[in-house]
Order: structure tokens, then sequence, then C-alpha cells
């Protein structure tokens, strides 16, 4: 089999002491900011990517850093759901329903080690999954022009704005004004026109996603803590013993196969992601279930359920984001800006021209998911006590990472202008209700979306119906359109749970 | 009352409006680079949010819950410091602004002068050691430009 010998070489690339010491602090940052609210890991990997940059390290080891990173955030957004009754990031806010209860009536422990389990089981075969799929994704993907790259984004715009906004002109309107941003610069396909610069020079090479991402994420973030008065937050619950409920784990054993099944499909889904992984895991098991009714009064399966399926989501979600360069959620979307940042594109020839990176990358996720499981089941404890940082130290200092990361890319004030403002814009967005995420997408796909227009528009002579003119193309249009167009029939009848308030915005 | 979606409907379309106008303006080269120069794809982008922005004008949300005065006010000061703070980082080294920046933020957060001193010096120093020690990131930590 070739995807054996694909991971012997992604192993050899990724057992070196510096990288799996690099996975390992990763794997620690991640649980840190998934478990703390106010930092998700959307926002936790946009702002260490500039210092990942600015540090020097090369391709693998950073992308061993973020993806550890980011799995570790999947892991840690569970350990507030269930002390604190606050989802640590979105996708843990299933979590909360069984969790909490569980936690109140003395059973903190055992709730943390069953969905610690679960998210390794999840992770664990989302990663399997991962490995056999993407290489035949990026088969599939040479068949792909300009053409069918174009639908591809529509596709990706249409979808991740039908299911997880609740205005569909307000997520259309959050990709415009990305696509929008991304023009701003000089024209990347004749090199020589200046799109809405107005005679700022610094604004002749575009801005930096980075800059936008941070600013997005992260300010966004400080400027709703300071808006809410950092409340400090709920009476969390006591940490008993913690000992590991043996009957529980292989009660939900089933349950958490099954989830990380449903969640792996909806991470590869385009604009699905791990909160509806999540969500999809928490509903099918609690509609399955014979004791379904105790669902919501601490049921250890609907512990397990939503932790498996989100982590098996987000491994789920670097399929397409490593195959055809688009991705699937807000968190998949900035480590797309890592790779580009470090100048990789992904698509099909990634896999045959880098195949140290991609299998480096999944090696490296098979490592990051061991070292969760042990610091998320024996070690967690240490977890809990980092949950005490009160915001009033957390969000000045994410304030001033976000600032120094930013500058050390470019040593500009300018970029801190930039940043600040895309910060402000942040605000004003999710106060709207318009989503981030479509922004973060419109800014990092805008120039390649425009490319393979012009680009199919040079190859077909000027003829627009080139862009209907093969099957896929014409299979990812329908998809777009009816993308955009089924949530408008269905939000009426999938009425989500009522869910406590959630501290963090930023969908993943 | 649904003004705040109206008021951003409009302010789109008045964009979209000023990208339209901008790109018609735009110099292409002498020798066109295909079919499709580089006014299309903007200008598609504005059209698309005309649409969207008079969506939003017919069909509004309801009134997000907008801050009161003195939360408003609290921003506005920690727009401010950031401002500042990306001008003076430079001139002034890591150490004094970044203690002022922190301490300010943590103060607009929990309204306590002590614990935002600690805070304020307490990042400053211990980021200055990760940043420069762990990370080996080249930090000025002061300067005197006067």
């Amino acid at each position: 089999m070739d995807t054996f010998a694909n991971l012997a070489l992604g192993f050899s690339v990724a057992v070196t002491p510096f990288t799996l010491f690099l996975a390992v602090v990763g794997c620690f940052l991640g649980t840190i900011i998934g478990a703390l609210p106010g930092l998700g890991p959307a926002n936790g990997v946009a702002i260490l990517i500039p210092l990942a940059f600015s540090i020097g390290l090369d391709a693998t080891q950073a992308l061993a850093l973020l993806t550890s990173v980011y799995y570790g955030a999947m892991y840690g957004g569970r350990i507030s759901s269930i002390l604190l009754n606050i989802p640590g990031d979105e996708p843990a806010v299933m979590t909360t329903l069984d969790g909490y209860p569980m936690a109140k009536s003395g059973r903190a422990g055992d709730a943390l080690v069953l969905s610690g389990v679960a998210s390794f089981v999840g992770s664990f075969l989302a990663t399997i999954g991962l490995a056999l799929m993407a290489p035949l994704l990026a088969r599939i993907a040479y068949l792909f022009g300009p053409a069918e790259y174009f639908a591809l984004y529509l596709l990706a715009f249409c979808t991740l704005g039908g299911l997880a906004g609740k205005n569909q002109a307000k997520s259309a309107v959050a990709a415009l004004i990305g696509l929008g941003v991304a023009v701003i610069g000089i024209d990347p396909n004749n090199g020589t026109t200046l799109r809405y610069t107005f005679g700022n020079l610094h604004l002749n090479d575009g801005i930096n996603f980075l800059v936008a991402i941070v600013g997005l994420f992260a300010l966004a973030e400080v400027f709703f803590f300071i808006e809410s008065h950092g409340k400090d937050s709920a009476v969390g619950v006591k940490l008993g013993k913690v000992t590991i409920p043996v009957r529980d784990i292989v009660k939900s054993g089933w349950t958490m196969l099954r989830a990380s099944v449903i969640g792996f499909v909806a991470g590869v889904l385009p604009g699905a992601g791990a909160s509806l992984g999540s969500f999809m895991s928490y509903m099918a098991e609690k509609s399955i279930a014979r004791d379904g009714d105790t669902f919501g009064t601490g049921n250890p399966k609907g512990v397990a359920a939503p932790e498996a399926g989100n982590n098996a989501a987000a491994g789920g979600a670097l399929v397409p984001m490593l195959t055809l360069g688009v991705p699937g959620s807000g968190t998949t979307a900035v480590l797309l800006a890592l790779l580009m940042t470090l100048n990789i594109t992904p698509g099909p020839l990634l896999f045959q021209d880098r195949p140290d990176v991609v299998w480096g990358l999944i090696a490296t996720l098979f490592i990051a998911n061991l070292v969760l499981l042990v610091m998320n089941v024996p070690m967690v404890r240490i977890f809990v006590y980092i949950l005490a940082v009160p915001p009033w130290v957390l969000l000045p200092g994410v304030t001033l990472i976000s600032f120094v990361g930013v500058y050390s890319l470019s040593g500009s004030y300018f970029d801190l202008l930039m940043m600040v403002a895309f910060g402000i814009g942040g605000y004003i967005l999710r106060k709207l209700e318009i989503p981030l995420v479509p922004v973060i997408l419109g800014i990092l796909l805008g120039n390649h979306m425009e490319n393979s227009l012009r680009k199919a528009m040079v190859l077909s002579d000027g003829d627009w119906t080139y862009l209907f003119a093969s099957p896929i193309s014409i299979i990812l249009w329908v998809a777009a359109i009816l993308g955009f167009i089924a949530p408008l029939f269905l939000r009426g009848r999938l009425k989500r749970p009522p869910l406590p308030e959630s501290a963090d915005g930023t969908v993943d | 009352m649904t003004r705040s979606d109206r008021i951003f409907g409009l302010v789109i379309i008045l964009v979209a409006l000023a990208m339209i106008v901008g790109a018609t303006g735009f110099q292409e080269p002498f020798f066109a680079s295909g079919p499709v120069g580089p006014k299309v794809f903007p200008m598609t982008i504005a059209g698309l949010m005309i649409i969207c922005g008079l969506s939003m004008l017919a069909r509004p949300d309801a009134e997000p819950e907008w801050p009161g005065a003195a939360a408003l006010g609290r921003i506005a000061a920690a727009v401010v410091v950031m401002v500042a703070y990306a001008y003076m980082l430079k001139p002034l080294g890591f150490l004094l602004p970044t203690a002022i920046t922190a301490g300010v933020i943590a103060f607009l957060i929990r309204p306590d002068a002590l614990r935002a001193t600690v805070a304020g010096i307490g990042l400053s120093a211990g980021l200055y050691l990760i940043f420069k020690y762990a990370l080996g990131l080249g930090l000025v930590p002061w300067r005197w430009p006067f």
C-alpha cells in the first residue's frame, strides 16, 4: 500500500527531537487555548502564526507546531464546558449540555476522562480517514481547471455562509467584504494596475491576510471582553479525585465510533466544520439511544458523542484544505493562511511535489494525538489550574501577543494600525451577527478566485459559458446554489436545543 | 427598532457604488492580460454587495444590543491606547509602551488600579523575556528618542 510507504516517509520527517518538542509544546498551548473561554482554535492559531513565522521555523516545523495547537484546542474546549458550563470554544458548546450536569453531580473527573478518551477516538479515527481519503481526493483534484476551481471557491462561500449564518444576505455580505479587501493592491494578473490603494504605498502589496485575521479574531474578542467588563465567570465545579470510569467508556464505545464517522463527514463537507460535527453527533446519539430522554441531565454518552464528533470533524476539515486549498472551517482557513505564508500552495500538486510536508503533517497529527491523550487524561489537573487565569491578565496578554506577532512580521506601524481597524470592524460585524469566517475566507481566496476566473476566460477567449462547460463545474455550481438556498427552508425545521451563552463568538 | 441593519446596508451600498466609480478609473496596461481585465471582478463584487445591501434594507434583523455610553467609552479608550501603542512601539522600545498598554487594557476589563499595575508590569516583563529568550525575537527593550 502506498499509504504505508507515505506514512513511513511522514514519520521519518516528523520524528526528530525538535519537531517532537514542537508538537508537545503545540499540544500544551493548544489545550490551554481551547480551555480558556475567549480564546478559540481560530484566534489561538491566528495569533501564533506571525510568531511561528518570525522565529524562522521551516514548513514542517511550523505545521507541526500549529496543527498540534489546532488538535489541542479541540481537546481543550471541553474542560471549561464541563467545569464552568462555559464552552472554551464554539465546537465545545454541545459538551456543556451533559458535561456540566455530570460535573455538578460530583462526577467532574469522570466526565473529563471520558471526554478526553472520546476526543482521542474521534481525532485518531479522523486522522486515519485523512490519510486514506486525502490522496484519493487529490487525484480527483487533478481534473480541476480554472473554471472548476472558480466554481469550487463559489461553493465554499455558499455553503459556509449557508450553514453558519442566520441570514443569507449577511453571510454573503461577509464573503463580499473579504473579497473586496483581497482586491486592494496591485493587480496580480497584470502586475501594474493599482486598485483601491488611494495613493498609499503601504497598500500596494495589498493587505496582509495575517494582519486581517489577527485583528478580526483576536482584537475583536478583546473589545467584546472590555464591553462586558470581563464578568468574572460562573462559579466552577470542584474537581475531585480523577479516576478512569471504565464502565462509562465501554458503554459509550459505539457512541464514540458513530460520532466519529458523523463528525468526520461533517468536517469534510465544505463550510460545515467542527461545530456542526458535534451538533450532529449529539443529536444522532440522542435520537437512537434507549435512554435518549436522559440526555441533557448528565448522560455519559452525551459527553462522549459531541467530543468524538468535534474532534473527528477537526481532522475531516483538513481533507478539503490540503487537497483543494479550500478550508471547511474558520480554523482551517487560518491554517490555510499559515500554508500561504510559508509559500506552500495546497492542492493536488502539494501531494506530488512536497510529500514530506503532507505526510509529515499527518504523522505529526498521530503523534499529537497520543501526546494529547496523555496530557488530557492523567495530566488534566494542570489545565484546570490554568483556567483560573483571570480575564484582566489574559486579554491584555492576547492583545500584546497579537501586536508583537504582527509587528515582528513587517516592523511597520501601518500594519498595526490596520490590525486595530480590522479589530473594530470585526467587533461591529459580530454585533450585527455578520459571520467573520466568510470574511477571512474572502481575503484568503479572493486573489485565487479572480485568477481562476481570468485564466478561464483566457482559455475560452472570453466565452462565459466555459464556466459551466464541464460536468464537474456543473455539479459544483448546482451544489453551490443548493448550499446557499437550502438553509432558507431547513432553518425552520432544524431547531437547535437551547444553548448557554458562548464566550467565544468565532465559529469554527 | 431595526436601524442598525438598515444603516449597515446603506453603508454597504455606498461603499459598493464608490468601488464601481473607483474601478472605472483603473489604469489598464497597454497590452491587455486577457479578455477579462482588472475591472470586472471588483465591479461584480460591488454589484452583488448592492443586492445584499438592499436585502438588508428591506429585511433587517432585530436590533443588536449596543453597549451603553460607559462601555462605549471603555472600548474607545482601548482603541486610543492601541493606536498609541502602534506609533510608540518603535520609538520608545518594547518595555514602557507595553506595560502602559497592558495596564490600561487590564484596567478597562477590571477597574482596579493595583491589579492593573501588576498586570502591566508583569506582562511587559514576562512577555519580553519569553519573546527575547524563548523565541529569539530581536526586540529593543527601551529607547529614548529625545
